[in-house]
């Protein structure tokens, strides 16, 4: 062939990542190495190595099986095998084939080869039919979203090429997938040793009329599984080289952007226009998945890393808690209720298992109660998150709506996880979206500016956190009277008044203490807004909360301010004899004893309030305030 | 019209920068590991994409054992220059001082102290918490099951019963202190893919790559070159050979093989019809079966 047409080729041939599944024996890497041979996608000196190992085996044929079966040894060897990736082409179009190993105990392997794939090949013996792990890649390969697959009946040399057995299958396996949700099922008659309907068209079927398994590859049309309707773009960078240029980097999860398009940044809700796609290749009119682009907007509004950007007519979920199949990974069992790291598109959030409702056992797809969920178990459970993510439904998307759970303390990944339906608000639980979708913001006809000269102020919220016993109530109480004092307007949140009125609902759970701070944050952001200073004076450990509460109330209106004694001082103050019964362990969970206390990394104030009077500390806030022209301007 | 189809080539793209900007966010200190070679002139190019038009946020290093041909450390100054990159230049100062080379301390031995043990101590020194690396996993069959964010200790060691399952594109960053990843945003491509890419981006590569007559010592089939350093026996004749490298290594260590390509589109056709797999001009894997595995798990890329 002409070089030119080769190039041609090339430029034309898409991608298609696909995995391969089978109990051991069923033919898996026999059928991996026809494909790379037929396909002529072995170099000479590794199939002269093959050939030589073949002969050394006493094996009749080359054995193509050798070309690929590294896995098994490494099994002994004890090495993690999970999925081992092997690349081949054709004129038409570029395979990644994700490799792996078939034993029952492999459900995280066949997890984690599945997540990357647009099609899935099951490969069934026809002596044997349909065992139940054939049923279990089934399941798996529906329960990640795979759009297709192929069942390939596979030895049908040692069936004397029988249609009936293998209509027998066929029908056997339909059976079992009708309950399952998978968009195109494609069943082929091979045998991979001989080579039968792999690459090419056996003779020795004749009553078969389908395409060959090459060519359905070549053929399936994986462009349209991309949603390309939803506009969904995670944040992955803030590209900022200069002053004149300020874009966002990141990869289109789905649906179509375009330059001028309106966008609308989530969580924040504020919205702009597409200005221009910067690329190195120069500027594009519009970008799609799975594409990496850098999306530069008309107004410069806030955002960051971890940030969606969508249309505002077409929203994804806004939640702090979700529902979700999981797939668990690790040694060690899951714990309920206890801080994971969540990472989900470009977000990487704390939460908490709160319920496992249901396992299902993987071979007939029963619902089984559970109180425990162990290595390559499948679930469905409830997670809560101590800061909201922005996702939709796997079904829907699966780009935003997986993600992977860390083990904080050993940081391995112990589960991938999938978005099922979103849970409604609960008391306590707290949605992040208005439940009701007919309600709209209502402008005043006060501006902000009429309200900084009446109350002679800028609004802002002075976030005291620290420790209990550090002096927070105190410097707040001193500092609201002295503001008062100097004719400003200033309110202090107190944690035990929000709890008898508006929190009353709410308990100590983790769950509840974050929605505590929710509304705290809430009410605080609308003193701001009627134009109030606020102080607010809760512990408030986790660095996740304050960041939330930063953004309900604005970066530019949240002062973070650390009281920060020695944990030693508080304790030996102890004002309400808390830390001696945490010490006894009457309390649980208490900040500073047997739960962290994470100090702010970049606090607008630290107070060491053992080296410094109440007054003193005063004296350190209020200029603060008037150097940030807060007051006194 | 707009058209949603996306190429092979594009796709593989929009991965690799997918995977360089996820590290940049989640590490306090990168680095490239940068060796003048194919993979790194593509590596580098997808660098320049992933942070337009902004500079590419991280060094470069170029882990140097003092045997590499002149023509990759001019083409290095002068790339570097052009596209104003940082490059890191790392030796390892007391191995050269005790004289490594590999005709003396075999090749297995001066890799261990040239490559590996440099590419420690330069990482220790940087205080690097990531270092991306060019490797694909069709290079060899023990890379099939590299993950693309290999994890390693705090000695820079890589534990194959330690690694982490990596699903869709999400890849887990953390590590404690001391600890940290290489990365490995070309896992998916292969020779070929590289090649095409190169030609299609018009990416500049070393002129090694390309066929001209080259002073070789033919041995066994294998072309050796012969530079200033090569130790000439006495019935050792140089001859003049129409050659070119597949890959890039240390003068010493790095056959080439015969060709008459001149271009790239020669280059890939040429691979069509002789059909080798790279690794088999590169002398240091014959050194010993399963060979990469051992130097990998000591921390060589
Ligand atoms: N007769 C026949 N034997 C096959 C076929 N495919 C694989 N085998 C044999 O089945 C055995 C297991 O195959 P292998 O590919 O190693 O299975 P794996 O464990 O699924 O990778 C080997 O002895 C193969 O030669 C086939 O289509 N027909």
């Amino acid at each position: 062939m002409n070089v030119n047409e080769l190039l041609d080729q090339n430029r034309e041939a898409d991608l298609l990542r696909f995995s391969t599944a089978g109990s051991v024996d069923d033919g898996k890497s026999t059928l991996i190495g026809r494909l790379l041979h037929d396909c002529k996608c072995i170099y000479d000196d590794h199939l002269a190595a093959v050939t030589r190992d073949s002969k050394k085996l006493n094996r009749d044929e080359v054995d193509l099986a050798l070309l690929t079966d590294g896995l098994q040894a490494e099994r002994e060897q004890g090495i993690t095998i999970d999925v081992a990736y092997r690349y081949f082409s054709t004129p038409k179009r570029r395979f990644v084939i994700a490799d792996t190993p078939g034993h029952e105990q492999y459900t995280r392997n066949m997890v984690t080869g599945a997540s990357s794939a647009n099609l899935a090949i099951v490969l069934i013996d026809a002596r044997n039919g349909v065992l139940t792990q054939s049923k279990r890649h089934g399941f798996i390969s529906a329960l990640l979203g795979i759009p297709h697959i192929v069942v390939a009946i596979n030895k049908m040399d040692l069936v004397d090429y029988s249609q009936k057995r293998y209509e027998q299958i066929c029908a056997e396996y339909a059976d079992f997938v009708a309950k399952l949700n998978i968009k195109e099922l494609t069943y082929i008659p091979i045998s991979a040793l001989k080579g039968d309907n792999v690459v090419e068209r056996s003779g020795r079927m004749a009553w078969y009329k389908g395409c060959t398994l090459l060519n359905h590859l070549e053929s399936v049309q994986v462009a349209s599984d991309r949603n390309l309707i939803d506009f969904r773009f995670p944040v992955q960078v803030v590209n900022r080289p200069n002053q004149d240029f300020r874009g966002f980097s990141g990869t289109v999860a789905s649906g179509v952007v375009r330059v001028g398009s309106e966008i609308m940044v989530l969580p924040s809700g504020k919205k702009s226009r597409v200005s221009a796609i910067a690329s190195f290749d120069g500027n594009l009119e519009y970008a799609f998945p799975p594409q990496s682009v850098t999306v530069c907007l008309e107004d410069e509004i806030d955002v960051s890393r971890g940030d969606m950007l969508v249309h505002p007519g077409n929203v994804p979920h806004v939640a702090r808690s979700v529902e979700a199949m999981l797939v668990w990974m690790d040694e060690k069992a899951m714990s309920l209720n206890t801080p994971y790291y969540i990472k989900h598109t470009t977000n990487l959030v704390r939460g908490a298992f709160t319920r496992l409702h249901y396992r299902i056992d993987p071979n007939e797809l029963h619902r089984q109660d559970a109180d425990r969920l162990e290595l390559n178990d499948i679930a469905r459970v409830s997670l809560e998150l101590f800061r909201p993510i922005v996702c939709d439904e796997y079904q829907k998307n699966r780009n935003t709506g997986n993600f992977i759970v860390i083990d904080p303390t050993t940081n391995a990944t112990v589960a991938a996880g999938m978005v099922i339906e979103r849970s409604g608000h609960r008391p306590g639980g707290g949605g992040d979206r208005p439940v009701s979708r007919n309600i709209t913001r209502e402008s005043s006809l006060v501006t902000p500016e009429i309200r900084q000269t009446f109350f002679q102020q800028k609004p802002a919220t002075l976030w005291l956190t620290g420790l209990s016993g550090s002096g927070k109530s105190t410097i707040a109480k001193a500092l609201e009277k002295r503001l008062m004092d100097a004719r400003q307007a200033c309110f202090v949140l107190d944690g035990d008044n929000v709890r008898h009125g508006l929190n009353r609902d709410l308990g100590f759970a983790a769950e509840e203490r974050k929605e505590n701070i929710r509304r705290i944050s809430e009410v605080a952001s609308l003193f701001n807004q009627a134009g109030m200073l606020v102080i607010t004076a809760f512990i408030s450990p986790y660095r996740e909360d304050r960041e939330a509460a930063r953004k309900v109330i604005g970066p530019e209106r949240f002062l973070e301010i650390f009281v920060a004694p020695p944990l030693g001082v508080c304790e030996e103050r102890d004002p309400k004899g808390l830390y001696k019964k945490a010490r006894n362990g009457e309390i649980g969970e208490f900040t500073g004893i047997s739960a962290p206390y994470e100090e702010p990394s970049e606090p607008d104030l630290v107070l060491p309030t053992h080296e410094l009077s109440v007054d003193q500390a005063v004296d350190q806030i209020m200029a603060v305030l008037e150097g940030r022209k807060i007051i006194g301007t | 019209m707009e058209t949603y189809r996306i190429s092979n080539l594009k796709t593989l793209e929009a991965e690799s920068i997918h995977i360089m900007r996820e590290v940049v966010a989640e590490f306090q200190k990168p680095v490239m590991l940068y060796s003048v070679g194919k993979d790194s002139s593509v590596m580098l190019r997808l660098a320049q994409k992933a942070f337009f038009p902004g500079k590419i946020p991280f060094p470069l290093l170029h882990v140097d054992t003092g045997f590499k041909f002149l023509e990759m450390y001019d083409f290095r100054d002068q790339l570097c220059r052009e596209i104003g990159a940082d490059l890191i230049v790392y030796q390892n100062e007391a191995a050269l001082k005790q004289k490594a080379n590999p005709w003396d301390w075999g090749t297995i031995k001066c890799c261990a102290s040239l490559k590996t043990q440099a590419l420690l101590q330069a990482l220790t020194a940087g205080g690097y918490d990531a270092a991306f690396g060019g490797a694909r996993r069709d290079e060899e069959k023990s890379r099939a099951k590299e993950r693309i964010y290999s994890f390693r200790d705090a000695h820079g060691q890589w534990d194959p019963k330690n690694q982490r399952p990596e699903l869709w594109t999400l890849y887990n960053g953390r590590t404690n202190p001391g600890e940290s990843i290489r990365v490995f945003p070309l896992s998916n491509w292969t020779e070929l893919d590289i090649w095409h890419y190169i030609h299609a981006e018009q990416i500049p590569i070393v002129p090694m790559y390309f066929a001209e007559e080259r002073e070789m010592l033919v041995r066994n089939e294998q072309l050796i070159p012969v530079t200033d350093q090569t130790p000439l026996g006495a019935d050792d004749k140089p001859e003049k050979v129409m050659s070119r490298f597949r890959t890039l290594g240390c003068s010493p260590c790095t056959g080439a093989i015969r060709s008459t390509a001149t271009t790239v589109p020669e280059i890939i056709q040429e691979m069509m019809v002789a059909r080798h797999s790279e690794r088999i001009t590169r002398i240091i894997d014959h050194d010993q079966e399963g060979s990469m595995e051992q130097k990998k798990r000591e921390g060589y890329f």
